[in-house]
Order: structure tokens, then sequence, then C-alpha cells
């Protein structure tokens, strides 16, 4: 328990001071957006990782907590933190109501009904142009602000969006260490066990359903008052994907590997500038391989990738020395 | 302590339970045994509500169960050890202990008593101790059936629901579970409900039994009397007619 405080302590305190080696500029701009996915790569990762239940409709969650936000603040002028909390409760109670019977699905059923609920929502974005602007988007979000301070740059916006980051981490790390995590590892390696001990099955699924849209919905809420302008695209069918691809990168059940898969997922095609609209035919190899030869994930395979590269070498060297 | 009363248990349009009725008492022994689909697991699996009965009635110490959720069932001290083990392989052997203690630790109670329940369980498994931190997947057939049992406990029940311990298993390692399995009942009265397709063994431990045969009981009676009922000895224990003749 101790080494997984200090952990975080480390962790909290790289992400504190990151910003004072950059001297600001483009790349901390580009360490909002991996803030932003971080929160919604853990927030998949506790669904998938943790309870075993795959979700291709994560941008639906995403969306819909920049479009509350957005739509509130932008048409009705309401308070940009008044309707994050709107925003976050709606998203909540959504997702609450579509688990009961998307969640009693399985496996690739799973995975269909999640999709269609993604591309839905999706199609709502576009086709509602009285409410949301429809595909040319909503500008003129406001940025959020506390007591006069307006979180208008993007040094401000990276203490914003990690601070919340930094939440989502520790509450999830608590969450998976807990009665309640252990429950739900029980639950994604045998369902008919976990009910027999007495799990709730049905229950806990919905309501881990519910902790991940929320999430997502905070990290849209963040989105849309950072970026001040949402469209559609945003939250199409790639994204739940993309998000997809950062949870395998990172590692299943890795609550710090879903935060790796977000900042290399994030970081790489800033610097691959080249790729432009191939970045699905990317984020497709990246997952192949990634499953192929590191179904562990980055956090869990490196080590092992090292381990074994160094008993190799020293089975070299002894036989060099036998030589 | 348990009484089944003329329920019916279907999966879809299979007809699995045909009017079945059985009660096990207070610290008895009680064995099922009968072929494969004979409907021995889908019993224990309508006591624990996993396939509830379509109707019927299951009383455990007087109050009806039939129409609770497992979770409740569990609460009231029932508890089931799963046909093929089902123990969370990916987890270790402590965190698989401390879910079978789920619903205690959910009620609030002290952790330190939960620990206590861990430690005995050790001390009855002393294989189990010597792993704690082990990943249970890598533990040995014999060993893992010790987990499912152990796991089960935790749950401090009243009636154990076992299917097939033996199942997979070698000779020494039936009898170490069975040893274990009287001991459960001497220290602590605890009553066992058991499916077992190892007919011999199984009645050996049971004070009474009951055979199945296609979702329906066609026999009851105490374990050393079916033991050397012919029918039941050709058709379960494996031996064949001539030999009896023989005898």
């Amino acid at each position: 328990m101790k080494r997984e405080l200090m952990k975080f302590l480390v962790f909290a305190a790289a992400v504190l001071t990151a910003p004072l080696f950059l001297k600001g500029g483009y790349i901390v701009n580009v360490l909002v957006f991996v803030g932003i996915y971080t929160i919604l790569a853990v927030a998949l990762n506790l669904l998938l990782g943790l309870a075993g239940q795959i979700s291709l409709g994560q941008a639906a969650f995403f969306g819909l907590g920049a479009y509350i936000s957005g739509v509130l603040t932008a048409t009705h002028a309401a308070n940009p933190w008044v309707a994050m909390v709107i925003a976050v409760i709606a998203v909540g109670a959504i997702a609450f109501v579509l688990g009961f019977p998307i969640l009693k699905l399985k496996g690739h059923y799973l995975a269909m009904a999640t999709l269609g609920m993604g591309i839905i929502v999706y199609i709502i974005f576009n086709e509602t142009v009285d409410i949301t602007g429809g595909p040319s988007g909503l500008s003129g979000i406001p940025n959020l602000s506390i007591c006069g301070v307006v979180f208008n740059t993007d040094m401000k916006n990276y203490y914003l969006v990690w601070s919340f980051a930094m939440a989502t981490i520790l509450l999830s790390l608590n969450l998976s260490a807990s009665r309640i995590g252990r429950a739900l590892r029980a639950i994604h390696d045998s369902e008919v066990a976990a009910r027999i001990l007495g799990v709730n099955v049905r229950l806990l699924k919905v309501q881990i359903f519910t902790v991940s849209g929320i999430f997502s919905a905070l990290a849209g809420s963040l989105y849309a008052h950072t970026v001040q302008f949402i469209s559609p695209a945003s939250f199409g069918f790639n994204v739940s994907i993309e998000l997809l691809t950062m949870v395998i990168i990172g590692g299943l059940g890795s609550i710090y590997g879903s935060f790796l898969g977000a900042a290399i997922l994030t970081l790489l095609p800033e610097l691959f500038r080249t790729f432009q609209d191939y970045d699905i035919v990317v984020y497709g190899t990246v997952l192949i391989v990634m499953t192929m030869f590191m179904p562990g994930g980055i956090v869990r395979g490196v080590p092992l990738l090292a381990r074994s590269l160094l008993v190799r070498v020293k089975a070299v060297r002894s036989s060099e020395k036998r030589v | 302590m348990l009484k089944i009363k003329n329920i019916n248990t279907y999966y879809g349009k299979l007809h699995a339970l045909r009017n079945v009725s059985l009660h096990v008492n207070a610290g008895e022994i009680v064995a099922l045994i009968g072929s494969n689909g004979a409907g021995k697991t889908t019993i224990l699996n309508t006591v624990s509500a996993v396939t509830p009965p379509a109707d019927g009635e299951i009383y455990f110490d007087g109050i009806s169960i039939s129409r609770l959720a497992t979770d409740t069932i569990v609460k009231l001290g029932v508890s089931q050890v799963p046909e093929g083990r089902q123990i969370f392989k990916p987890l270790s052997v402590e965190d698989n202990l401390e879910l079978g203690a789920y619903l205690r630790s959910e009620a609030g109670e002290r952790k330190k008593d939960i620990t206590k329940d861990k430690d005995a369980v050790y001390a009855l498994f002393p294989r189990l101790g010597e792993r704690r931190k082990q990943t249970s997947g890598t533990l040995s057939g014999g060993e893992q059936q010790m987990l499912a049992i152990g796991r089960a406990l935790m749950a401090k029940p009243r009636l154990l629901l076992l299917d097939e311990p033996a199942m997979g298993l070698a000779p020494l390692l039936v009898q170490e579970i069975f040893r274990v399995i009287e001991e459960l009942r001497r220290q602590q009265g605890t009553s066992i409900l058991l499916v077992e397709q190892n007919a011999r063994v199984a009645l050996r431990v049971a004070d009474r039994g009951y055979v199945l045969e296609t979702g329906r009981v066609i026999l009851e009676e105490t374990a050393s009397e079916l033991l050397a009922n012919r029918d039941v000895q050709r058709a379960y224990l494996g031996k064949d007619k001539k030999e009896i003749w023989e005898r």
C-alpha cells in the first residue's frame, strides 16, 4: 500500500513540474490533451481492464459530456461549473439506464451494442442542428474560471485538466485495490463463480459502466471548455477505437498504463504528422502488433521483454567465457 | 435444514428437473448420485438460484428461498463449490479467499474476523497457506479444489453445496479432500449436499443418498443401503451382473 502511495506521489510530482522544463508553447497544449485522454482511457480501463466488459462507444459519453456542457454555456449562458456538474450527472444517469439492457449482453454482442450506441449518439450530434449546430459545430463555449482566474492559456488549462486527471487516477487506483475492484476482477474471470459467492454481478457491471460514463463525461466537459469549440468529428467511432488502443497499449487493468497509452497515442501523431489521414491504419497496426507480442501492454510487457533480453545476454556471455 | 419440495427447473425448453423433492438434515452429509445429465448439478444450481426453479418450493431453516436472489441466499448461509472449481485464476490465493468473504465485508464485518477465518482455511489446507501470494491459476488441480472449498467456507456457510470435488484428482488427493469434508462436519457441524460421479467415495462419507435419473429422484436410502443395493452397484459402482452372480 505504501509503495502504491509512493508511486502516485512520484507521478504527481512529475506531472506538477513537467511544464517548468518545457518553457510553455505548443507542447503544453498537447499535454492538455494527454490529460483529457488519460481520463478517458482510465475510464474505459475500469470497464474493460477491470470488469472485462468491452465498450466500442466510449466516445458517446465523451461527446454527450462535451455537448451538454457546451450547449448549456454557449446557448443558454449557464455557469461553466454548473454546466459541468449537470453534464456529469446527466451522462451518469444515461449510462445507468442504458447499462441494464446493454450489459446483459456478452462478448461480441456487447461490442456490437456499444458500437451502435456510439453511432446513434454521433448521428444525433450531426442531425439536431438546432441544438448542436450540426456538422459545422458549436462555438463560443466559455472557459472555466475560479475566483476571477480564467483558464484561458495552455499553461492554466494544463493545471486545470491535470488536477482532474490526477483525481481520476487516484480514485481509480483506490477502486481497483478495494473489495469492489476484486469483485470486478472476479466478474472478469467468471461471472457464474462471482455470482455464487454473492456478488450482485448485474448491478456491479451497471455501476462500473456508470462510473466509466461519468469520468468520460467529465473529460468531455473539460474538452469543451478548454477548446471552446466542439464538432461531432471529435466524438466519432475513430475516437472510441483510439481509446481502446490506448488501453490495450498501456495494458488492460493497469491505471498508469492507460496514462502511458494516452500519452503515446496523443504525442506520436504530433511527432509523425506525415501519417495525417492514415492515423487509423497506424492505430490498427499498433493494436495488432501489441496484442501479438505484448498482450499485457507496455507496463507489464516492457519489464518482461527486458528480463528475457537480460537472460539471453547473460547466456551469450557465459557461453563466450566457456569458449 | 434444507427442504426441497416438488421443484421443476428448465433450461429454455429442456425440462431438467422433474418434481424433485429432497431434504438435508442439520449436520448431515447427503450425496446425490446419477449419471451425466441426470440433473445433479442442476439441483445445486437451483438451490443457489443460479438457475431458479420454475415452480415448487425450497426452504432453508424454514425460510422459503425459492424466489430469492443468489446473494441473499449466500447471506442466509448457503455456499456453493461450483462444478469445475471455477476459481479466479488470474487472482492470488489470498484474493480468492477474500472474495469468498465478499458479502461479509460488504456487511461491514471486521477485517480481523475475516483474517482469522482465512487462517482457519490455511490450517485446514496447509498447502494453500504456503502459496497464499501465488496466482491461483498456477496451482495443481488438487490445490485448486482445496481453494474452491476454502473460498466457499469464507462465507461461513451452514450448508455447503459441493459439486464434484473429486473430479480429475489422483486417488490420494480425493482421500485428502474427503477427509476435510468429514472434518468440517465434525468440527463445525456444517451440513453438506454433495454431488459426485465417484459414487463409491461419496457414499462412504455420506449419511444418506439420492439416486437421480433424467431429472427425477428414483431412489432415496441411507448410504450403506445404497452401497449394498445391487441395482446401484451395477449402474453406478462399476460392478457388472456377472460379478454379483459369482459371489
